[in-house]
C-alpha cells in the first residue's frame, strides 16, 4: 500500500502554498520532509493527512482517493502525531492513548476491553506503561511525545505522519524518538515526518524530500540528497560537514 | 493524581440527596423528615398518609414542582456547561456562550410585552434561545476561518450583545408599572412560580438533550482536542459539533425558559465535578448532572429562606460565582484539573 500525492497544488482558501508536488510513501519506509520555515512542510503534511483539501491533484492511499474515504476509515489507515502541546484538560495518559481507538468504535461506543488492551500494548512498546494513570499535563515533553506515538500506534494504522516529532525534546529524547520512528517502519508502517534538523533525517529516514517556497528542490535516498550543496540551496545558508573519523558518518552544522 | 469515579459519583449523589432533603423540609412552613418520608412513601405506594393535609400540600404541590424544576434546571445547565467547556476547549465558557440565554431573554421580554400567557412567554423564550444559537452557528459557519471554534465564540458574543440591546429596547418601551417589574424579575431568574404544568415542557427537552450528550460522552473527550487532531483520530468534527451544540442548546433553552436567567451554574459546577472525578467526560457528565441539581437546590433553598422576601436566583449565583471565577483566574497558570 502506498500513500501518494499526485500533482498537488496545496494551500488555503486565500493563498496557494505549493504547486506540482508529487510525493509517495511506501509501507516500511521512512520519509523525511525538510525545508525552511514557511516553505510548505506543514501544509503538505496536512494535505497528505486529508485535513486540508488539495486545490488541485489528488492524494490517494492504496490507489483510492483520500477524498472518497470517510474520516473514520482514514483514521484507521493514517495516524497523525501532532507537535507536542499541553491540552486544556488533564486527561490521564491512558485516556489520551485510548483516544487513538476512536475510529475503531462507533459514534456512541466507549473503549472496550480490547481497546484497553491495545492501548496498554502501545504504552508498553514505548516503555511508558508506568505513566498510564498519570495526568498527561503533568509529564515531561519527551514523555508526551512518546504518549502521542503510542496513541498513533493504538490507531493500528498503515501510515504514521509526524509533525516535527523532535522539535521540543532534549538531546536524549530526540534520539529515542528517532529510534522509535525506525521501529515503526521496521514493523511495517510507512512513516513521514517533518524536521528542521537534517541530521535527524540522515539518522532516521530512508528518503528525504526537500521543500522550499512550495517547490520540491530534491528528493531521494538520504545519502544522495542530503549533501552540503543541497542543504545550502535549501536553506540559503552556509553548511559545514563534520565526519566521524572512526565510523565515517557525517553530520551537518549550520555554518 | 487519579481521581476515583465511584467515590466522586457517590459524593455528587449525596449532595443531591442533601439538597433534596433541605429543599423539602426547610422554609416558612417547616416539614419534619418523618413527615416528608411519610408523604413521599404514601405517594409512591398509595398507602394512606398520617401527615396533616397542609404538610401534604406543601410537599407535593408547593415545594414538589419547585424542587423538581431546580434539579432539572441545575442538572441541565451543568451538563450543557460541561459539554461546552469541552467543545470550546476552554474551562471558562458557560452554556450561554452562543447566545442561548440572550435569545431566551429577548423571547421572554417580548412575550411579557405582548401580554402573552405564561406558556406563551415560556414558549417564546425557548424558541428565542434556539433561534439565537442557530443564527450564531449559521453566521459563524459562513465566516470561513482556520479556527472555527474561535469565530463561533466571537459570533456568539456579538449576537449576544445585539440581543441584549433588543432586551433593553423592549424594556424601555414596556409599561413601567405592569410589564417592567415582570421583565426584571424574569431576567433575574426564579423558580418561585413553578407549577406542575411547568414541568412537562422542561422534562422533555432536558431529557432528550442530556441523553444525546451522555451517548456522545466518549466522543466529547476527543472533541476537546485541537480540530486537526480530532479529525485525524477519525471524528467528523463538523456534524458532531452541530449535534453537541444542538443538544446543549436544547437543555439550556428549556431551562432558561422555565427559570429565567440563572448564570454561573453551568460555569461553576463543571469545575466542581472535575475536581471530584477528573476531566474524563464519561465520568464527568453524570457527576455534573447530579452535582448541578444539588447545587441549584441549595441556592434555591437559600433564595427562599435567607431573607423575608425571595432573593432572585441570578443574584445569588452571581454572588457565589464571582469569587469562584476570580479564584479560577488566579489559578490560571496551573493546568486545569
Amino acid at each position: 500500500m502506498t500513500l501518494a500525492g499526485c500533482d498537488l497544488t496545496i494551500g488555503y482558501s486565500d493563498r496557494v502554498v505549493g504547486r506540482d508536488l508529487n510525493v509517495a510513501l511506501a509501507q516500511g519506509e521512512v520519509l523525511a520532509l525538510l525545508g525552511p520555515n514557511g516553505g510548505g512542510k506543514t501544509t503538505l503534511l496536512k494535505t497528505l493527512l486529508g485535513i486540508l483539501k488539495p486545490q488541485a491533484g489528488e492524494v490517494a492511499i492504496g490507489g483510492r482517493s483520500l477524498a472518497a474515504i470517510s474520516v473514520r476509515e482514514r483514521a484507521r489507515l493514517i495516524a497523525y502525531v501532532p507537535q507536542v502541546h499541553v491540552p486544556t484538560f488533564a486527561f490521564t495518559v491512558e485516556s489520551v492513548v485510548l483516544m487513538g481507538r476512536t475510529a475503531h468504535g462507533n459514534l456512541f461506543s466507549r473503549p472496550s476491553a480490547h481497546d484497553r488492551a491495545v492501548a496498554a500494548r502501545a504504552l508498553g512498546q514505548f516503555g511508558i506503561a508506568a505513566l498510564a494513570g498519570r495526568p498527561y499535563t503533568m509529564i515531561s515533553g519527551g514523555e508526551r511525545q512518546l504518549v502521542l506515538l503510542a496513541r498513533a500506534l493504538a490507531q493500528e494504522p498503515q501510515f504514521v505522519v509526524l509533525d516535527e516529532p523532535t522539535a521540543s525534546l532534549d538531546f536524549g529524547n530526540q534520539g529515542k524518538v528517532m529510534r522509535e520512528i525506525r521501529a515503526l517502519a521496521a514493523a511495517g508502517h510507512g512513516v513521514l515526518f517533518t524536521t528542521h534538523d537534517p541530521n535527524h533525517a540522515l539518522r532516521a529516514a530512508d528518503r528525504a524530500y526537500l521543500l522550499r517556497a512550495g517547490e520540491r528542490i530534491a528528493e531521494g535516498p538520504v545519502g544522495t540528497v542530503l549533501t552540503p550543496e543541497q542543504l545550502e540551496q535549501l536553506y540559503r545558508a552556509p553548511v559545514e560537514t563534520v565526519t566521524d573519523a572512526n565510523t565515517g558518518r557525517a553530520a551537518f552544522l549550520p555554518g | 493524581m487519579t481521581r476515583r469515579f465511584l467515590p466522586g459519583l457517590i459524593i455528587a449523589f449525596g449532595v443531591l440527596v442533601l439538597g433534596l432533603v433541605l429543599a423539602f423540609t426547610v422554609g416558612r412552613y417547616p416539614v419534619t423528615l418523618a413527615e416528608l418520608a411519610d408523604v413521599l412513601w404514601s405517594r409512591a405506594t398509595g398507602a394512606p398518609t398520617t401527615a396533616p393535609p397542609a404538610v401534604e400540600n406543601v410537599v407535593l404541590l408547593v415545594r414538589g414542582p419547585r424542587v423538581l424544576a431546580a434539579v432539572l434546571v441545575g442538572g441541565a445547565l451543568a451538563v450543557a456547561g460541561t459539554a461546552f467547556q469541552g467543545l470550546f476547549r476552554n474551562p471558562l465558557v458557560s452554556p450561554d456562550i452562543l447566545g442561548a440565554s440572550s435569545g431566551a431573554a429577548l423571547g421572554a421580554v417580548l412575550g411579557i410585552f405582548f401580554s402573552l400567557g405564561v406558556f406563551g412567554i415560556e414558549g417564546l423564550a425557548f424558541a428565542g434561545g434556539l433561534a439565537a444559537v442557530a443564527a450564531v452557528y449559521v453566521i459563524g459557519s459562513l465566516l470561513q476561518s482556520r479556527d472555527p471554534i474561535l469565530v463561533l465564540v466571537l459570533t456568539g458574543v456579538v449576537i449576544g450583545a445585539l440581543l441584549g440591546a433588543g432586551v433593553g429596547l423592549v424594556k424601555y418601551l414596556a409599561d413601567p408599572y405592569n410589564q417592567l417589574p415582570a421583565m426584571t424579575f424574569w431576567l433575574l431568574g426564579s423558580l418561585a412560580a413553578t407549577t406542575v404544568a411547568d414541568l412537562l415542557p422542561l422534562i422533555g427537552p432536558v431529557a432528550l438533550g442530556t441523553i444525546v450528550l451522555l451517548a456522545l460522552r466518549w466522543r466529547l473527550n476527543v472533541m476537546s482536542l485541537p480540530e486537526d487532531e480530532a479529525r485525524a483520530l477519525g471524528i467528523a468534527t463538523g456534524p458532531l459539533r452541530i449535534a453537541i451544540v444542538a443538544a446543549a442548546t436544547l437543555v439550556t433553552s428549556a431551562s432558561v425558559a422555565t427559570s429565567g436567567i440563572i448564570g454561573w451554574v453551568g460555569l461553576v459546577v463543571p469545575h466542581l465535578a472535575r475536581a471530584l472525578v477528573g476531566p474524563d467526560f464519561p465520568r464527568l457528565i453524570p457527576t455534573a448532572a447530579l452535582l448541578g441539581g444539588g447545587y441549584l437546590l441549595f441556592i434555591d433553598t437559600l433564595a427562599r429562606t435567607a431573607a423575608p422576601v425571595e432573593i432572585p436566583l441570578g443574584i445569588l449565583t452571581a454572588v457565589i460565582g464571582t469569587p469562584f471565577f476570580i479564584w479560577l483566574l488566579a489559578g490560571m497558570q496551573k493546568t486545569w484539573s
